[in-house]
């Protein structure tokens, strides 16, 4: 029998015992489902994730700390010639030892890096419109490479002189526009405070308005040039030893650069004395922990796809229990026992698809529904969001692994099929 | 002499081991010409069904050869074995063996689909059997809706499909009526004389076996008498 054929008289086999066939195929259709929903959870989590990690950082962008000395051994060493300054991710109040103007050029030196920039830290008392009610602001960094997700508007534009902010939307109607689009365009004022006590006040344009993230939802986003502006603002006074003394500095590498070339600019740096995270570090062990809750979900399907494979096992044994003397006759006529064996377990095999093809098919369209039902209820503070998101290569994954199961579970039933002796089978008296 | 077809020698075939073994054939020795038909003929319980069986490549004989056209079948290989059995041999059956709510033609074109031929070929050559069986107007049928018959008749175009050069009939009338049994025999022994199939015709019915040119008696497990031998 042609390959063809096989597959033809298999599929039209299955269809034979219509009742116990589609019991059967409900059976995995089930466990698919399941199985196709619960890793959808996971791509649209991850996805997010992936999506909200360029909000935050570039790609090509490392923070870099001086490395922590290890105080399990008693307190480190005053060191007369450096400078401490406030942990930006530290117990609030602890210091760490600082990174100065003159150690840039040193980074700068490690192979592989682009460039070096401090990371400055703005913060300005109050953000106002128009000589309106003015409100808390918090300044994040925006770097070239990273992206907004916007609501309207344009990011802020890097290498540019003007000063240029992205505001979120929850900070639109407060600041009295109308609308996202009548924000953009608009000048905003700061108000800073500097060292000596005096107040000064800074303009900047509206580029766009941000919707809320997951992380950084509520913190402006300003260009280059505003975050030096304001930072220059809020230092006057200061010597120039504390002001040009960073807690962390960024460094820019070739964005095309491989996982083996990032982690030897790592340990480049590290031999100096400095510790450098990238986002994907700082977002993979959130992504870790969303992974092993997908995991342990993906392992109920399975274990519903397992009893599902018995119940192949069940319907394959009856079908040859039944066709006992078809078989005898097939054999008689010359077919050859692993021709008959690929009968029976490409019969399982489709019953497996079927099953598979259309509880993904059903978890897709169900995903789709309740993705809508939660933007508009429960995640509606988290647009962007898609919460069950369908990637086509893990779909073909899960239905491959559903007709590997169902091929097993009809090795049990196509074996005794391709061992039934004819003459037994076709006897009678 | 021609090399015969067929042929046993010294068959013995016994079942079960031990306190519990039974010798169903005791040494039967047969040779089966191109284009004759043959009876083998005996009562239930005789050892007619394990003889054809052993002709038709189904079992091995436990000693003794069975030899198609003059070379020892026991040689021959799985894939080989298989071959020959879906070329070479037809098999009419006391009971049709149809494979219910499957069409007429597809009945029919089962060895030729084991034998890997291709769909439209299949077609042609299943209708052509149909047509000889004047059964060409039932082949979108379905199998289970024929009468017992032209149940019969399917069940040899199906053993005439594949061009045989020997049909195995193992009581082909013993399901029939008188009437339709006689038409079954006439078809059979037509095809055997008008294109010289060899027909093997396995019965417990002496008014049948006295139609064939050649008749083996058996009576638990030996030949006890032969008719109708030409030397
Ligand atoms: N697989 C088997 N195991 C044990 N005994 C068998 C087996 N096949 C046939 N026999 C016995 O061998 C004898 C001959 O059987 P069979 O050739 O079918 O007889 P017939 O076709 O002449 O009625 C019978 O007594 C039967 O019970
Ligand atoms: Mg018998």
């Amino acid at each position: 029998m042609s390959g063809l054929d096989l597959i033809r008289s298999a599929i039209s086999n299955t269809f034979r015992s219509k009742t116990r066939t589609t019991l059967t195929v409900l059976a995995i259709f089930i466990g698919a489902f399941t199985l196709a929903l619960t890793s959808g959870v996971g791509t649209g989590i991850n996805r997010y994730i992936d999506t909200t990690v360029s909000s935050i950082g570039a790609n090509d962008v490392m923070t870099v700390t001086k490395t922590v000395e290890n105080t399990t051994s008693g307190p480190a060493k005053y060191e007369p010639n450096t400078t401490n300054v406030e942990s930006a991710t530290g117990r609030p109040g602890s210091t760490v030892e600082a990174i100065t103007a003159a150690e840039l050029d040193g980074i700068r030196a490690v192979k592989g890096v682009d460039s070096v920039e401090p990371v400055l830290t703005a913060r300005p008392n109050y953000v106002e419109y128009n000589g309106g009610t003015q409100y808390q602001a918090s300044i994040g960094g925006f770097v070239s490479g990273m992206s907004l997700d916007l609501a309207a508007g344009s990011e802020p534009s890097s290498g540019t002189d003007t000063y240029e902010v992205a505001l979120p939307v929850s900070y639109v109607e407060p600041l009295g526009f109308t609308s996202d689009e009548d924000a953009v365009g608009k000048t905003v004022t700061f108000g800073v405070t500097d060292k000596t006590g005096a107040s000064t006040t800074v303009d900047a344009t509206v580029s766009g308005v941000s919707e809320a993230g997951l992380l950084g939802s509520t913190s402006l986003t300003a260009n280059d040039a505003l975050t030096t502006a304001l930072y220059d603002a809020q230092s006057v006074g200061l010597s120039s030893s504390s002001k040009d003394s960073y807690a962390s500095v960024s460094l820019r590498f070739d964005p095309s650069s491989s996982d083996d070339q990032v982690s030897t600019i790592k340990s480049d740096l590290k031999a100096l004395g400095y510790d450098a995270t990238t986002v994907k570090d700082q977002i993979g062990s959130f992504k870790t922990v969303i992974d092993a809750i997908v995991l342990v979900l993906n392992g109920f399907a399975v274990i519903a796809l397992i009893a599902a494979g018995f119940g192949i096992v069940n319907t394959l044994l009856m079908s040859v229990q039944e066709r006992t003397r078809e078989i005898g006759l097939m054999k008689a006529m010359g077919m050859g026992a692993g021709r008959v064996f690929g009968l029976f377990s490409l019969e399982a095999v489709f019953i497996g698809f079927l099953g598979s093809a259309i509880g993904a098919i059903g978890a897709i369209l169900a995903g789709t529904a309740l993705n809508g039902v939660l933007a508009n209820g429960l995640l509606s503070a988290l647009p962007g969001l898609t919460l069950i998101a369908f990637d086509p290569a893990s779909i073909a994954v899960i239905i491959l692994v559903v007709m590997g199961i169902a091929f097993l579970a009809g090795t049990i039933p196509a074996l005794r099929a391709a061992r039934q002796d004819p003459i037994e089978s076709l006897r009678y008296e | 002499m021609p090399v015969p077809v067929l042929a046993a020698r010294d068959v013995k075939k016994s079942y079960g081991r031990g306190a519990a073994r039974f010798d169903a054939l005791k040494g039967v020795s047969l040779d089966i010409e191109e284009g004759e038909s043959i009876s083998i003929v005996g009562k239930s319980g005789s050892g007619k069904s394990t003889l054809m069986h052993l002709l038709a490549l189904l079992d091995k004989p436990s000693t003794g050869a069975v030899e198609l056209s003059g070379r020892d079948a026991g040689a021959l290989g799985g894939r080989t074995l298989n071959r020959t059995r879906n070329q070479t041999f037809g098999f009419v059956f006391q009971q049709f063996f149809l494979t219910p709510n499957t069409s007429v033609l597809d009945n029919v074109t089962l060895p030729l689909r084991i034998a890997g031929v291709g769909g439209s070929e299949r077609r042609r050559r299943g209708m052509e059997a149909l047509e000889r069986l004047e059964l060409a107007d039932k082949a979108k049928n379905k199998a289970t809706d024929l009468s017992g018959g032209q149940k019969q008749r399917v069940v040899i175009a199906r053993a005439l499909v594949n061009e045989p050069r020997v049909i195995f009939a193992d009581e082909p009338t013993g399901n029939l009526d008188t009437a339709t049994g006689a038409v079954v025999e006439d078809i059979l022994f037509d095809l055997n004389r008008r294109t010289g199939i060899t027909l093997i015709v396995v019965t417990h019915d002496e008014d049948l076996a006295a139609k064939t040119d050649r008749s083996v008696f058996i009576r638990d497990g030996l030949i006890v008498d032969r008719k109708g031998e030409s030397a």
